[in-house]
């Protein structure tokens, strides 16, 4: 058995009303590829910032051994100084520099106050050579492909003298050949001696390059399998990943009788606005009907938020194609308040940064999108506002001093319920909901799916966007499975298990 | 104690203001506070007031400042001199028209801000130089003086005491008057939020605030009595800062300027057309420096060239000492009036004291400084506490 090059012991890191990681143990062996599967929010990325210092020593519990030493890593600059180096999902790196001034910087060559410009961008094409890169180092990031700008961030991390590269979905937005040369360059890296860690939903892409998976699932690690001596089938995979029991965490709703269709998208298509040839949702039709919870499954990145703000009055994205049709007639929205008007709404999944005006006291927030209703001729009758925010605290009971109480000072869970109050006091028909639950806890969540039963036992649509399987299975009549912007699948509850789900979402991604 | 504080740390500008006066009263020798001297105030710094509520208004949109405000007023006031003193165009005719340009220029420059969203520093640093450019031409680099007394009547006279007494008995009459209206206002207001069972304030705080309110408002109306009565412009101050105290409180478009300073995103989102609410804020700053700019004129009695120099560092330094905060979407007309107040004051009494002013920028400029600091500094307390 080869030696152990990092160990991390029974770590355990809370964030506050969570767990993220409940003893979690990781054993990376040196020279080895190490690949870390799990579902969104398993607590891998989590895990690797507590390893680079992001989090700091002292915010988490348990022991980190790399080389047998124990490190107390406080900022990234002590984990990068003993040779660990994290590249982001988010690349970090700078549009309008070089690819060498990006590389080195922080890490500037030449003295303190007068950097040695010959030295970085002969060291920058020496590192870019080594990742097969054969653009010169004086070309600015913004002009290179992000496949290229992903082997800039590998370089980068080489010229750190790095022993243990940690890629967190490196892949993710790369095409096929991109992807490939990625991994084969990890392959001829680890030839050459490099440890890495590897963070991948893609299962194609961690049979062909990894030695050893483990696999976390809700903080905990489940099991870890090694590559020669175990069976790594992608059912076992996705079965440690998914397998979770369900419980009772969803309240029952009465049958209620489903009606005629409500929304209905056609053939949409939506391009990214900034790399204008890049598809983000691409050619995606679904409908829902009135009475009923609608989930749109898939990971993240897979178009979902996407798709709805672009519905939702053309709020992302570009060359926006396609239609849609509400109550079976083709409607046009061009901005948010078209769509309001037609009782078509969105709750967002950033809640404070898109959602609320923290700044803003709870009565304002509530009547925001419909301030029609408590105005005449432009005036605010403040008698009436009072009156309706203080009924939407009662209904979603809000937990808060009073309606005047600044937003931003309420729990996550009171200021998920400020926020939908905001869209019920919309007089919505169809809503769509994007990760109502995200970031609060249990009892809140089911506060949250029992105004949802509520909501379409009153004959509304909803359309949950969700990244948590158990609670579109537990929740919605039907599953939409999104992947890479494509509508990849679709089955009813009955049929709905994760294994199902989560297998259909991983076979897509294996043509890309 | 912990109560004290808290009325201290909602009212530490107020507070300022109250120390600021006291120690100039104290090193004047209380000539500051002489009825002359407060007309004098009120006449010096209603440009200020004026230019500050409407740059509340884009601040709130999210910190955009406007610097072309000086040069506006500077151009709207040398138009005005060419057609009335120049043209002998009447003053009736005159006025809507100098309001216009104002409007105008303010649609140009939302146009550039609020749809193309170009940065307002950068939009408005091209006003600065374009409408002083506009400015020198139409005067030729000449001063226009002597305006009819009919246009200076309108800015620069006092209302006339009906009673005819040796002192201004009208002025006492409506400062009683407005103090007897604000606390029945502030009673009935009481009662029925009592009635609808709303949260009302502390008893002992809201008697606390009639009682300061009406002792000041009664104070500036004696005092005015004392010297020539009241200020034409005290009335057109009062209205500027009714209208727009109205619009921020109590109207849709006043509460969505908050909503887009606070958070634009979600503003957006909730169908706000924060285009429009850009535009409009940067429309009316235009107009307000329009206003400012017939008041400016009638109190030199000339259009010059050098007008309204700096008046937009004036006006952004009242928003934030009031309280305005620099990312948007806090601050009131109530704050910016104290802040141009002090600012007022702190001028006033430095200039009575006969400091130079290199050390009059001096204090000034640190003042600004610190209140803002403060300002910062304990909002990040509140938010580690």
């Amino acid at each position: 058995m080869a030696e152990l090059m990092l160990e991390m012991k029974n770590i355990t890191k809370r964030f506050p009303g969570v767990i993220a990681l409940n003893n979690v143990n990781l054993q990376v062996e040196e020279g080895k590829i190490h690949a870390l599967v799990g579902e969104n929010g398993a607590g891998k990325s989590t895990l690797m910032n507590v390893l680079s210092g992001i989090y700091p020593y002292g915010s988490y519990e348990g022991e980190i051994l790399f080389r047998g030493e124990e490190c107390k890593f406080n900022v990234i600059n002590d984990s990068e100084e003993k040779g660990i180096a994290i590249i982001h999902q988010e690349l970090a790196l700078i549009p309008y520099l070089s690819i060498g001034e990006n590389m080195f910087l922080g890490n500037e060559r030449g003295v303190k106050y007068k950097i040695n410009w010959e030295e970085t961008y002969q060291k920058a094409n020496e590192l870019l050579n080594t990742v097969g890169l054969l653009e010169s180092s004086k070309t600015l990031i913004k002009d290179i492909s992000i496949g290229k700008q992903q082997l800039v961030e590998i370089a980068k991390a080489l010229s750190k003298n790095v022993k243990l590269l940690i890629l967190d979905e490196p892949t993710a937005s790369l095409n096929e050949a991109d992807s490939r040369k990625l991994l084969d360059l990890l392959l001829q890296f680890k030839k050459e001696g490099l440890t890495s860690i590897i963070i991948s939903h893609k299962l194609n892409e961690i049979s062909y390059v990894a030695d050893k998976i483990t696999i976390i699932r809700d903080g905990s690690t489940i099991e870890t399998l090694d590559k020669v001596t175990d069976e790594c089938t992608e059912e076992r995979i996705i079965k440690g990943m998914v397998g979770r029991t369900m419980t009772d965490r969803f309240p029952k709703r009465e049958a209620a009788a489903i009606g005629e269709i409500s929304l209905e998208i056609k053939k949409w298509t939506v391009y990214h606005p900034l790399h204008g040839g890049r598809k983000i949702v691409d050619d995606v039709s679904l409908y829902v009907r009135k009475g009923e919870v609608v989930g749109i499954a898939g990971l993240m990145g897979a178009g979902r938020t996407e798709l709805a703000l672009s519905v939702f009055g053309k709020n992302y994205g570009i060359d926006i194609t396609g239609t849609v049709l509400i109550d079976g007639k083709e409607v046009r929205l061009n901005n948010a308040r078209q769509a309001i008007n037609r009782k078509l709404v969105y709750i967002t999944e950033d809640r404070k940064g898109d959602g609320l005006v923290l700044t803003n006291p709870i009565r304002v927030n509530t009547t925001l999108a419909k301030m029609e209703k408590v105005s005449s001729y432009g005036v605010i009758d403040k008698d009436i506002e009072m009156i309706a925010a203080n009924d939407y605290v009662d209904k979603l009971r809000t937990k808060c001093t009073s309606i005047e109480q600044d937003v931003g000072n309420l729990s996550g869970g009171n200021q998920q319920k400020v926020l939908v109050s905001k869209w019920m006091f919309a007089d919505p028909e169809i809503m769509i909901l994007d990760e109502p639950t995200r970031g609060i806890d249990v009892g809140a969540k089911y506060e949250i799916y029992c105004i949802i039963n509520q909501l379409v036992s009153e004959g509304k649509s909803i359309l949950l966007i969700s990244s948590e399987l158990p609670e579109l299975i537990g929740m919605c009549d039907r599953i939409y499975i999104m992947n890479e912007g494509k509508m990849v699948g679709e089955v009813m509850r009955e049929d709905a298990t994760q294994e199902i789900i989560m297998g259909q979402i991983l076979k897509s991604s294996k043509g890309a | 104690m912990g109560k004290a504080k808290e009325i201290l740390k909602k009212n530490t500008m107020l507070v300022a203001l109250l120390v600021v006066t006291l120690l100039f009263t104290i090193l004047t020798k209380g000539v500051l506070l002489y009825p002359a001297n407060i007309t004098n105030l009120i006449s010096q710094n209603g440009y200020v007031v004026v230019l500050a509520v409407g740059m509340l208004l884009c601040i709130l949109t999210g910190g955009n400042i406007d610097l072309s405000v000086g040069s506006i007023v500077a151009m709207v006031g040398a138009l005005a001199g060419t057609l009335i003193v120049n043209h002998h165009m009447s003053t009736w005719l005159a006025i809507p028209i100098c309001l216009a340009v104002g409007i105008l220029i303010g649609i140009w420059q939302g146009f550039w801000i609020a749809y193309i969203r170009i940065p307002a520093f950068i939009v408005t640093l091209a006003g600065m130089l374009v409408w002083r450019g506009v400015t020198l031409s139409i005067l030729g680099g000449l001063t226009i003086s002597k305006f009819p007394a009919n246009y200076l009547n309108l800015f620069n006279s006092f209302i006339p005491d009906v009673f005819k007494g040796k002192r201004n008995i009208l002025s006492i009459i409506l400062g009683a008057l407005i103090c007897v209206v604000y606390i029945i206002l502030q009673l009935s207001g009481r009662i029925k939020k009592r009635k609808k069972g709303y949260q009302v304030e502390k008893q002992a705080a809201m008697i606390l605030k009639i009682i300061v309110i009406s002792v000041v408002i009664m104070a500036v109306a004696i005092s005015l009595a004392f010297n020539k009565g009241i200020p034409m412009i005290l009335i057109l101050l009062g209205i500027v800062v009714l209208v727009y105290t109205y619009y921020t409180t109590k109207t849709v478009p006043g509460r969505y300027l908050y909503a887009m300073g606070g958070n634009e995103k979600a503003a957006k989102l909730s169908g706000i057309n924060t285009n429009k609410v850009l535009f409009l804020a940067y429309v009316n700053m235009a107009f307000l420096s329009a206003v400012a700019a017939l008041m400016c004129v009638a109190r030199f009695d000339s259009a010059a060239p050098t007008a309204g120099t700096n008046y937009e560092l004036d006006a952004i330094g009242s928003c934030f000492i009031g309280g305005a905060s620099a990312y948007g979407g806090i601050g009131t007309v109530a704050g910016v009036v104290i802040g141009a107040i002090f600012m007022g004051v702190l001028n006033n009494g430095m200039s009575i004291k006969g400091v130079d002013s290199d050390m009059q920028k001096l204090v000034k400029g640190l003042v600004l400084l610190a209140a803002v600091a403060f300002d910062v500094i304990s909002k990040k307390r509140s938010r580690i506490a």
